[in-house]
């Protein structure tokens, strides 16, 4: 911990993943409206300029604008036209919709709002007139703890599968690592749409995630397992698993207790190693319509606008979450190698 | 002759592989709620005859034990069954898997001409700036989301115009000739190539740093330095050698790593590869075409790993024994 917090580039990469994970835990806190507000008279409005000079050239308190949405019979499209006649002064603690501050304390203040009447989009809205920048960080909930939660359910499964394959060794070993290797040979992605296509239609958002998270651990048990089973099969032969096995060991006893602890350091690399490719993974199935669902919002399922080309064009700011998801996947890749770099004894040696 | 055995074994020893790939997809698939046969009885220009061939050749009124082997057996002879638009599924995966495995391979091509100049480059130079730049430089290509990149490659092209927007031919491609044809197939291969480059060239320039160093480190790097050769000579005909060796088995997990990547790229970028074809028949949950390309890809796959291996057993002798 201490080397890597000597690394500055693993520093800035960890503050950068703390500053998001902090900003997602109070989402509703700081966003200026909750997940499924929508003002349909404002579909795809432009993000909000906020002025601090007034019109005068004096320095005023920060104001905005609203949109007014017009039809433009030249450019055969609807644009949105700043409504000069009214300012609406930023507020800070102001009242908004009504949440629970980390779920247990009624509220409803927000970090930044506007006065009564005025609407503060910081990033657009999207076809649905919902604000982005609020589903950014209601989407961030989502999609950076999908990949810790598909480790959960990877972990004991891969750790057990290796574990035992590894331990017994013979035809069980062969049959298991066999299957594993299966696995392992379907194109993951290919596995990743499949499974999550004959997931059935009609699910609460809660289930769907549910199995989300399953169908993403169901992936990457085999490879982890592999792993595993090496490194039990060069454990399994030291003097102390000889011990407890004389003593009157069961097997799983011995696996569980004696044999699976060693490897733990193992695990948790392998735990910040892999997190980046489930977010990946996580948001290309989103993406494509596949993984989380409206109106539920994750990274992936908001960039499924941007497939749309006018969009891309016209409304940038759809783009936002790509740009998210590159930097917290860079973030969780540095701080991997660092800590890869830290723990390999041949760098070690060199310093 | 020892070779040619141990090629042969490798190669049988995919036969029981492919086996467990085709009862785990066969499964995921068939004890999932959706009727294979749902599209077909949709699709009014489907005759009901073609309809109880379907049927009798999947064997849906038996038990799935037997369904399995029915489909096995048709599988293995060729007769992958219609897709639901009633096209032969053989035919349309043939011409996807061709378009893939271009795509696969220019990737491939394109990865090792310049990742294992610059690995070496990083290797030689450690820890210079030039080892660090290209090191961002990897680990902002390997974190992009290959779609949201694919996506900011598209504004690029219709901004500029000079890359067509997605297909593999432009719309008279069967007016031109040869040369023109080629030169057509590459002007479009250009964005889908460069989204998949930046993805997988991160951990081939890695590899072959990490591989480059652990040689130079060795006693007869260290020789040949203690005799006079020149560094050159010393990085180009000793270390480069054993070098690149280990690198052979990431061809394989690279190609693996492609199939699955490019079904995104392919996808925004709507090139007929394999990838897209399977999206699209999930999407229209078509099950024959979906079955058959989940085993396609997984034979791709295998026998990308089988090449590679044999590979590694002609360029290298030490691991015949």
């Amino acid at each position: 911990m201490k080397q890597l917090l000597k690394n500055k580039l693993a520093v800035a990469a960890l503050s950068i993943l703390v500053f998001l994970y902090l900003i997602i835990i109070f989402a509703d806190f700081i966003a200026p409206y909750s997940k499924n507000y929508s003002d349909r008279e404002r579909a795809y409005a432009p993000p909000s300029q906020i002025y601090t000079i007034n019109e005068r050239g004096k320095i005023s308190w920060p104001y905005t604008y609203n949109y007014i949405r017009e039809y433009d019979s030249n450019l055969m499209q609807t644009v949105y036209k700043q409504d000069r006649t009214h300012k609406y002064r930023i507020k800070f603690l102001g009242k908004g919709e009504n949440y629970k501050f980390l779920g247990l304390i009624p509220t409803s203040r927000h970090l930044i709002t506007t006065e009564e009447g005025g609407c503060l989009y910081l990033l657009g809205t999207d076809i649905n007139g919902r604000d982005v920048f609020s589903r950014l960080l209601f989407g961030g909930r989502i999609s950076l703890t999908i990949g810790f939660l598909a480790l959960l359910v990877l972990f004991p499964i891969g750790l057990l599968y290796g574990g035992i394959s590894g331990y017994f060794g013979g035809i069980v070993d062969t049959i298991m690592m066999r299957f594993a290797e299966a696995v392992m040979a379907i194109p993951s992605f290919y596995l990743l749409i499949i499974l999550a296509a004959i997931l059935p239609p009609n699910m609460t958002s809660s289930q769907r995630l549910a199995l989300i998270v399953v169908i993403l651990a169901m992936i990457g048990w085999a490879g982890f397992a592999r792993v595993v089973r090496g490194m039990v099969l060069s454990i399994k032969t030291q003097e102390f698993v000889l011990a407890a096995k004389t003593i009157g060991a069961k097997p799983l006893r011995i696996i569980l207790k004696h044999i699976l602890p060693q490897i733990s350091s193992y695990i948790i690399i392998a735990m910040t190693l892999s997190v980046p490719s489930y977010i990946l993974s996580e948001s290309g199935l989103s993406f494509l319509g596949l993984g989380i669902q409206q109106p539920d919002a994750s990274w992936g399922n908001m960039l499924k606008e941007a497939q749309e080309y006018t969009n891309i064009f016209y409304r940038p700011w759809l783009l936002t979450p790509g740009v998210l998801i590159f930097i917290a996947v860079v973030s969780f890749n540095i701080i991997g190698d660092t800590i890869r770099d830290i723990l390999d004894p041949k760098k070690k040696d060199a310093n | 002759m020892k070779l040619i055995k141990y090629i042969l074994k490798r190669i049988i020893q995919v036969i029981p592989l492919l086996f467990i790939v085709s009862i785990i997809s066969f499964f995921i698939i068939r004890l999932s709620p959706v009727d294979p046969l749902a599209e077909l009885r949709l699709n009014p220009s489907i005759s009901q005859e073609v309809l109880q061939k379907e049927t009798k050749r999947l064997g849906l009124d038996k038990p799935i034990i037997v369904q399995y082997g029915l489909w096995a057996k048709s599988f293995v002879k060729g007769d992958l069954g219609i897709t639901s638009s009633g096209e032969k599924v053989s035919v349309k995966i043939k011409e996807r898997v061709f378009n893939t495995l271009i795509l696969a391979f220019c990737v491939v091509f394109m990865t090792w001409i310049t990742g294992i100049p610059l690995g070496i480059i990083s290797a030689v130079k450690q820890n210079s700036f030039i080892d660090r730049f290209l090191m961002v430089l990897a680990s902002v290509g390997m974190a992009i989301p290959s779609f949201f990149f694919a996506i900011l490659l598209l504004i690029f092209a219709v901004k500029t115009g000079w890359f067509p927007v997605g297909g593999l031919t432009s719309y008279n491609f069967s007016d031109l000739n040869f040369f023109e044809k080629t030169l057509d197939i590459a002007h479009h291969l250009v964005l889908p190539v460069t989204v998949l480059f930046t993805i997988s060239i991160a951990g081939l320039q890695r590899q072959m740093r990490a591989n480059m160093l652990d040689v130079l480190d060795s006693d007869y790097v260290k020789f040949a330095r203690a005799k006079g050769l020149s560094e050159f000579k010393i990085i180009f005909k000793h270390a480069l050698r054993n070098a690149i060796n280990p690198l052979i088995t990431l061809l394989g997990f690279e190609f693996a790593g492609l199939l699955s990547g490019a079904a995104l790229t392919e996808y925004v970028f709507q090139y007929p590869g394999l990838g897209r074809l399977i999206l699209e028949a999930v999407m229209k949950s078509d099950i024959n075409l979906v079955m058959a390309s989940l085993m396609i890809g997984s034979i791709m796959l295998v026998l990308g790993n089988l090449i590679a291996d044999i590979l590694l057993l002609i360029t290298d002798p030490r691991i015949r024994t």
